[in-house]
């Protein structure tokens, strides 16, 4: 276990340190931020120093290294265009993607199980067939459409619902949120809908497939044969077999609903972090792109750590391999 | 007769499928007494897992039972509710699987399995589930039950799973425990040991044991009577000695070929020219004729059950006569 556990963050540690490649090369193709950041009529020698005060008057290899410098430090550089550092910009930002990504993840988590077991069980219902079809929609709609679509409806014709911005927010563990006010719900609901939308679909979609799958199979007849209830043999025996699946899917599917979240945020104007990236990219803030890419590399390494863990708890047999 | 624990009257057990009707049991009738041994032999897909899921109904669409009674203590389970029917399996009917590597639930260890079998039928404590369970595990003789029991299913090899799957099927002392060819997977000292376990059971218990079987060396050795499938249908039964040694119907003959004798073990069935008939909708007349050496005219007829002798139910125009060469 320990050495499992060593071993992998070895690997992670391999990651990251490719990724910042990547991601350093990946900016400095992008595009020149000294036309966007400095004015047009800055004479020569303004922007000679302009240049060298953002550091980029050096070759890109040294760029390279003063940044990893910087990064083994804690200090992803500073904003161009904010003057501050990279990481407390997202940091600001962060809560509020976190709170949108969550609450995405529990509706798919408290709608897709329960439909998926439904449709599962009962294939042929209307609600089945129909959670099913549903689920395509689900998939196949691009999330930038749905939220327009929710935004015409729910704020502009029915008036419902707010269409932008956190909403009033309240202090907790020194950080505000929406989710504890009743404005910020208000205004949290669609973005957070808008967002779980393909998660739910995809884990209905997993959790159907999975009854299907278990329920022809004879540990399930044998727990019908030793007399245990419906319910028991469902939400015990075939459960804890589908949830394997689930939570290494929704897991995963944490990450890239943060990630995601870019495309949400844009559309209704929530603060987050994937606002902030678009505005980055928009002004090609180099060091702020940097940060939220280590920051997003980062996060999909954690969850997959926690994924594999949550993995061995739930799967007796994958502990023994682990274990050898 | 009070000592009658299982009495089946022409169970017919259909699935309804999209090409048409498969009548898997058809006209099936047999009993078994408190304490004795029924064998159930057949080539496979004769029906006899259908059999067995028939009497603790546990078909599944699209198949059904449509018709005939399965007389448990005198109470017919096909008109049960399924409430009433779930109070009885696992407690007064039990079942063992075929394959012991897939009947356990992989991700729940095996006390879990086993004390939510005893708390399905008994309201016991936790810890008065567990101790019974243990014990039960102990009787089919499982080393140091008390560390096993937090095992989990692939922490065992396939004869050890099969003996929990027994355990489990002891736990309530049932009246009846239908095994489906509960050794096929495993090796041959193992079977014997595990047929020695049961029959000791059964006969200390009193319960009354279908075992079915491709195996005639099995059921020779274990089973007081002996009922042969085909084709969804019962052609010939009767006690161990009139069926295995002076078999009437060309099926069984064909099934035991040149080797007749009840003691010898590793009599496998054997292979009888020609394929068994799809079951889909199986033509009228003997199924067994394209197969049969005595076939004419009159096997184009359904041939009746007879009883050519007291407790010998035969279905055959031209049973063979004794002694059979
Ligand atoms: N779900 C199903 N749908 C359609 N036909 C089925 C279904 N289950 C079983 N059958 C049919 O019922 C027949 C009897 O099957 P059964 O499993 O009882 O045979 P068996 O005698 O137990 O064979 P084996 O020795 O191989 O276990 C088979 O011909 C099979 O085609
Ligand atoms: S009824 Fe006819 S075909 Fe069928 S087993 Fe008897 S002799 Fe053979
Ligand atoms: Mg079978």
């Amino acid at each position: 276990m320990t050495t499992w556990l060593f071993r992998r963050l070895i690997q992670a540690l391999f990651v990251i340190l490719a990724m910042t490649v990547i991601v350093f090369l990946g900016v400095n193709v992008i595009g020149d931020p000294v036309e966007i950041l400095i004015s047009p009529d800055a004479d020569q020698a303004e922007r000679a120093r302009a240049i060298i005060a953002l550091g980029l008057d050096k070759p890109l290899w040294q760029q390279y290294l003063i940044f990893l410098q910087g990064a083994l430090h804690g200090d992803l550089g500073r904003s161009f265009v904010f003057n501050e550092p990279a990481l407390r910009l997202i940091g600001q930002r962060m809560p509020a993607t976190m709170e949108l990504a969550v609450t995405a993840v529990l509706l798919s988590i408290v709608l897709g199980i329960p439909l998926g077991l439904y449709a599962g069980l009962y294939p042929d219902s209307i609600l089945g067939r129909s959670a099913m079809a549903g689920s395509i929609l689900g998939f196949s709609l691009p999330t930038f459409w749905v939220g327009l679509m929710f935004i015409m409806v729910f704020a502009v014709e029915l008036g419902w619902l707010p269409s932008t911005g956190r909403g009033a927010t309240a202090a907790f563990l020194g950080v505000q949120w929406s989710f504890l006010t009743r404005d910020g719900l208000a205004h949290m609901a669609m973005p957070a809908l808008n967002l779980s939308l393909g998660n739910i679909a995809l884990v209905l979609r997993l959790t159907r497939a999975g009854v299907r799958e278990n329920l022809p199979m004879d540990y399930v007849r044998f727990a019908r044969a030793k007399g245990l209830s419906p319910a028991r043999v469902v939400f015990v025996h075939v459960m804890k077999n589908i949830l394997i699946p689930i939570v290494t899917v929704i897991g995963l599917e944490f990450g890239s609903t943060i990630a995601f979240s870019v495309v949400t945020e844009s559309v209704f104007a929530w603060p987050g972090m994937g606002k902030l990236i678009i505005d980055s990219i928009n002004v090609l803030d180099r060091p702020v792109i940097v940060a939220y890419l280590m920051m997003i590399v980062f996060l999909f390494i954690v969850i997959n750590l926690i994924v594999d863990l949550l993995y061995t708890a739930l799967d007796p047999r994958v502990r023994l391999e682990s274990r050898q | 007769m009070s000592d009658m624990t299982l009495e089946v009257r022409n169970l017919r057990t259909h699935f309804f499928t999209r090409a048409g009707v498969v009548r898997a049991v058809e006209d099936v009738s047999f009993s078994v007494q408190r304490g004795r041994v029924l064998g159930l032999v057949g080539e496979s897909g004769s029906g006899k897992t259908v059999t067995g899921f028939s009497i603790i109904r546990l078909v599944d669409p699209p198949g059904r039972i449509a018709g005939g009674s399965i007389l448990f203590h005198g109470r017919d389970l096909a008109k049960l509710s399924e409430r009433e029917m779930r109070g009885l399996r696992g407690n007064r009917i039990a079942m063992i699987f075929q394959d012991p590597m897939m009947t356990l639930n992989p991700v729940l260890r095996i006390d879990t399995q086993m004390i939510e079998t005893v708390r399905a039928h008994a309201k016991v404590s936790h810890a008065e589930a567990r101790a019974r369970s243990r014990d039960a595990l102990g009787m089919v003789g499982i080393p140091s039950p008390d560390e096993r029991l937090e095992s989990y299913p692939h922490q065992f090899s396939g004869g050890m799973r099969q003996r929990v799957a027994i355990a489990i099927a002891l736990l309530h002392r049932p009246d009846l425990i239908i095994a489906d060819e509960p050794t096929t997977a495993l090796d041959v000292t193992i079977q014997a040991q595990i047929l020695a376990e049961v029959q000791k059971l059964a006969a200390n218990v009193g319960t009354a044991l279908i075992w079915i079987t491709h195996d005639l060396s099995v059921v020779a050795g274990l089973a007081d009577e002996i009922a042969v499938m085909y084709a969804g249908r019962i052609v010939e039964a009767g006690d161990v000695a009139t069926v295995l040694d002076r078999p009437s119907h060309p099926y069984t003959h064909g099934l035991i070929g040149s080797v007749p004798s009840r003691n010898k073990r590793g009599t496998r069935l054997r292979q009888i020219p020609g394929m068994t008939p799809s079951l889909l909708d199986l033509p009228e007349g003997c199924a067994f004729r394209a197969r049969c050496a005595y076939a004419d005219a009159a096997c184009e007829k359904d041939p009746p059950t007879t009883e050519p002798a007291r407790g010998h139910a035969l279905r055959c125009f031209h049973p063979l006569l004794e002694p059979v060469a």
